[in-house]
């Protein structure tokens, strides 16, 4: 008994055209990547928790990373870039608290940080997606 | 600003972390939503277990 290969979730039209386009789009709006896609209900999922997370994040007066001194520095600025377009808006609106740390302010920068790497694993799973290595 | 205690935190990571492990890491809405609750579930056991620990070290 044969059994049917299985297909690229997007078909035959999502072969067409630029292939990172939801892996770009998907870094910097959360759950651009997986619209492009048409999947608009793992879309809004991943993007209410994804923004939820950094929101919190920025309320609980969390630090954005803005340069890095050191190695710890560095991890955090690239986990912060991860955010995509809420990074950049954060940082041109002066948003996050200072390196002066609560402990509440502390659980705010790791929100900030998870934040943005879920991002980013949301927009590699929008680009296996597209790619057809996942349904 | 938002003052949430520590389990609360703990609460509103798990939960957003695991509907993202969730999503990306299973095919079908089905297996995603059983991995997404094993997540949240290992998330704040191990907040539990964890935190005992480090309460019994203490003392």
């Amino acid at each position: 008994m044969a059994t049917t290969p299985t297909k690229p979730a997007t078909g035959k039209q999502g072969q067409q055209g630029f292939v990172y386009l939801p892996l770009i789009a998907g870094w910097l709006v959360p759950g651009a990547g997986h619209f492009l896609l048409g999947k608009w209900m793992r879309g809004t999922l991943l993007a209410v928790a994804i923004i939820a997370m950094f929101v919190m994040g920025l309320a609980m007066q969390g630090k954005l990373y803005t340069s890095a001194q050191d190695i710890l520095g560095l991890l955090g600025v690239a986990g912060d870039l991860g955010g995509g377009i809420l990074y950049f808006i954060s940082r041109a609106a002066g948003w996050g608290g200072q390196p002066v740390q609560t402990t509440v302010a502390d659980y705010g920068t790791k929100f900030i940080v998870v934040a943005g790497l879920l991002n980013i694993i949301a927009a590699v799973d929008a680009h296996n997606l597209r790619t057809g290595r996942k349904s | 600003m938002f003052h949430p205690t520590h389990f609360a935190a703990v609460l509103l990571f798990a939960l957003c972390a695991s509907t993202v492990f969730g999503i990306t890491m299973r095919d079908t809405p089905r297996n995603m939503v059983r991995y997404g609750a094993y997540c949240f579930v290992l998330f704040i056991g191990s907040a539990i277990v964890l935190s005992w620990v480090m309460f019994l070290i203490a003392r």
